[in-house]
């Protein structure tokens, strides 16, 4: 036999129908649905009369409308059409009987933090959600990927997608990271060097020492934003770390269960010899602390470096670039270190988890944030916040100055009551800094958790190796 | 869903590289439930001041482009999020075919479901279809989805490539669910056997 690529594996073990041209129906084993993308697709689905053909494996969140303050609960806090959208999947859920955590229920957060979290999320598996972040569940090494709308009343009632396989990417990662140098810092270095359309037509694997040293949260943020870079997926092979992660967690196999999807398991890896149709290897002590000068993530620098020049750039992406540093207010061969800061978020699918905060906690300790600046963490599920209540990281955020707030996708897409105002600029732990992504001619610096809370501290962009 | 066989209209230029999502359709205007309705809000940012007046020379603002049915836009066009919202904006307002040196994976699907033609070509012939656009009302495209080609104003024919199932679902207006639905032994098939293989999923 040929040898396969981890992506091959586990496509060649979904495929329930080919047709002579090579369309085929790949079987879903978990479709994760939130309230934006899906009134459309059951209301599609109840005028058809049709049902939904898993609900079992079928786990339903609102996370994007919910605002993150205490009190919630209380209607006045959404807008009409944010309430509509979260009683409709309320509804939804009830009539069609999928898995459902509303919002009361402690664990509620963001759909791809509540799902790996819950043990829905396991090695070998398809995983798909009308949600472009969708990629995060690569990390456990499953096929994870964005759907449309018409795609999720698709899978909705029939558990399978029409799909084309992609070609393979690899993406290795060597050696070791520096110290302050993290998991988003890797994933911010790899759209920096292929650009936010290098991926497209591919699934990724991630692959080599620095992907395999990070934890289950480094590589769910690795692969969050394999998407960004255009690819449909990103894939890590899974390990120890995996099934360590994965075992006890509610929805996981137990007891001898366990064992017998631990040996499939462990045949989930890229065979010796198998075929990348592409090939991306960055040293991973080359990679330094970087931050997002424009306004695509593709616009990465190391935070020593300086607002380039749109005349730097070739091509289409030369007005891009004049378009972007005007809309950032930034000016060419500024340092960006110089950039102030008016507001920090931390929180989102991207760093949401609790390795995040106590990466931010360790920064913030007993210390106090600049006056004047508007900061909030905001966990990724109402477990993870529980969580980092039980280990004081809380209090620590409080005594500095943070919002401690409730779970939910937040300021990552303000669509909530969670917003930047016209030229507001944020540093941001999330993964988007498009026009307008965080509110209207809101500015976003992509950045890791610690380097978050450095400029929280000190109102600049800031190297988290000077606070070393 | 609507068919598409030849399109004759004119195109619009935006040759802005990395048009995403969220300048496609912004997230305010995510909140509906219908599928309809959102091409009021088609480039919102880009099309409109805060006070809902116009932004003259935005491309879609100008007399000659209102009616624009076809889209020629810089690479990368659809990129960010899954939302189909930006499909359906785009359909809603009145455009039917977007051509570009590339398209986001999940846009260039989600177009194929809401009866739009995207159609990727090679940069020169992007460009030259670019200068076309920029003649504006006069500059008549003809896209025939049949013959899998395009008609410049000039007369200039340039053949794309279609995937071959998506082209007979466009041009017959084909319901994806019900064609998956003539299939459902063959997933109930792989159901069993997969339940079999690995009972703990």
């Amino acid at each position: 036999m040929s040898p396969k690529t981890l992506y091959d594996k586990i496509w060649d073990a979904h495929v329930a129908h080919e047709a002579d041209d090579g369309t085929c129906l790949l079987y879903i084993d978990r479709h994760l649905v939130h309230e934006v993308t899906s009134p459309q697709a059951f209301e599609g689905l109840r005028m058809a009369g049709r049902g939904v053909r898993a609900p079992e494996k079928t786990i339903a969140v609102p996370d994007h409308n919910v605002p993150t303050t205490q009190g919630r609960n209380d209607p006045s806090q959404m807008t009409e059409e944010s309430r509509i959208q979260v009683e409709a999947l309320d509804k939804n859920a009830k009539e069609f009987g999928v898995h459902y955590y509303p919002v009361s229920d402690v664990r509620q957060g963001i759909v791809h933090i509540v799902g790996p979290e819950q043990g829905w999320t396991l090695p070998g598996m398809t995983v798909v959600c009308g949600d472009s972040h969708t990629a995060t569940h690569g990390a456990f090494g499953a096929l994870a990927h964005g759907i449309g709308t018409s795609e999720v009343e698709h899978v909705l009632a029939t558990q399978t997608l029409i799909q084309k396989k992609s070609k393979n990417m690899k993406v290795e990662i060597t050696g070791k990271l520096k110290p302050g140098v993290t998991a988003k810092d890797i994933t911010l270095a790899v759209i920096g060097e292929t650009g936010t359309a290098g991926g497209t037509g591919y699934v990724i694997e991630y692959c080599g020492e620095a992907i395999r040293d990070l934890s289950m949260e480094g590589r769910m943020t690795v692969c969050n934003m394999a998407i960004e870079g255009g690819a449909r997926a990103g894939l890590i092979a899974p390990d120890d770390t995996t099934y360590n992660y994965v075992k006890g967690r509610p929805h996981a196999p137990k007891a001898g269960a366990f064992e017998q999807a631990l040996e499939y398991w462990k045949t989930l890896f890229t065979d010796e010899g198998a075929h990348f149709d592409k090939v991306v290897t960055l040293k991973g002590e080359d990679i330094q602390p970087v931050v997002t000068w424009g306004t695509s993530p593709e616009d990465v620098l190391p935070i020593t470096g300086v607002v380039p020049h749109p005349e730097d750039f070739e091509g289409g992406k030369v007005d891009a670039a004049r378009r972007s540093i005007d809309y950032m207010g930034l000016t060419p061969g500024q340092k960006l270190t110089d950039i102030e800061i008016d507001t920090v978020f931390i929180g989102s699918c991207t760093n949401g988890r609790i390795e995040d905060f106590r990466a931010v906690a360790e920064v913030v300790k007993g210390k106090k944030i600049k006056d004047g600046m508007r900061a909030m963490i905001v966990p990724g599920s109402g477990l993870v916040r529980a969580q980092a209540e039980e280990e004081g990281l809380a209090d620590i955020f409080r005594e500095a100055g943070f919002e401690w707030r409730l779970a939910g996708c937040s300021m990552c897409l303000a669509m909530n009551p969670d917003q930047l105002s016209e030229g507001e600029r944020c540093a941001a732990t999330s993964n988007r800094n498009f026009e307008g992504r965080q509110g209207y001619k809101g500015r976003t610096h992509l950045v890791s958790p610690a380097m978050a809370a450095a400029a929280a501290l000190t109102g600049k962009l800031t190297d988290i190796r000077e606070m070393m | 869903m609507e068919k598409f066989e030849t399109l004759s209209g004119i195109a619009a230029p935006m040759p802005l590289v990395n048009i995403d999502t969220d300048m496609i359709i912004p997230k305010v205007f995510l909140k509906s439930i219908k599928r309809t309705g959102f091409g009021a809000n088609l480039f919102d940012e880009m099309r409109f001041n805060r006070d809902g007046t116009e932004i003259a020379d935005f491309v879609l603002n100008k007399p000659q482009y209102r009616e624009a049915q076809i889209l020629v836009a810089g690479d990368n066009f659809g990129c960010g999020s899954s939302r189909e919202h930006a499909p359906w904006a785009i359909a809603d307002f009145g455009i039917k075919c977007v051509i570009s040196t590339s398209f986001a994976d999940i846009f260039f699907n989600n177009c194929f479901k809401n009866g739009i033609l995207p159609i990727v070509l090679p940069q020169e012939q992007v460009d030259l279809l670019m200068k076309d656009a920029e003649k504006g009302s006069n500059a008549r495209m003809t896209v025939d989805l049949e013959a899998q080609e395009i008609t410049s104003s000039d007369g200039d024919v340039i053949p794309f490539e279609v995937d071959a199932f998506k082209k007979q679902c466009l041009i017959n207006g084909l319901d994806d669910i019900g064609l998956t639905m003539e299939k459902v032994d063959a997933i109930d098939a792989f159901e069993a056997k997969a339940d079999a293989a690995r009972p703990w999923v």
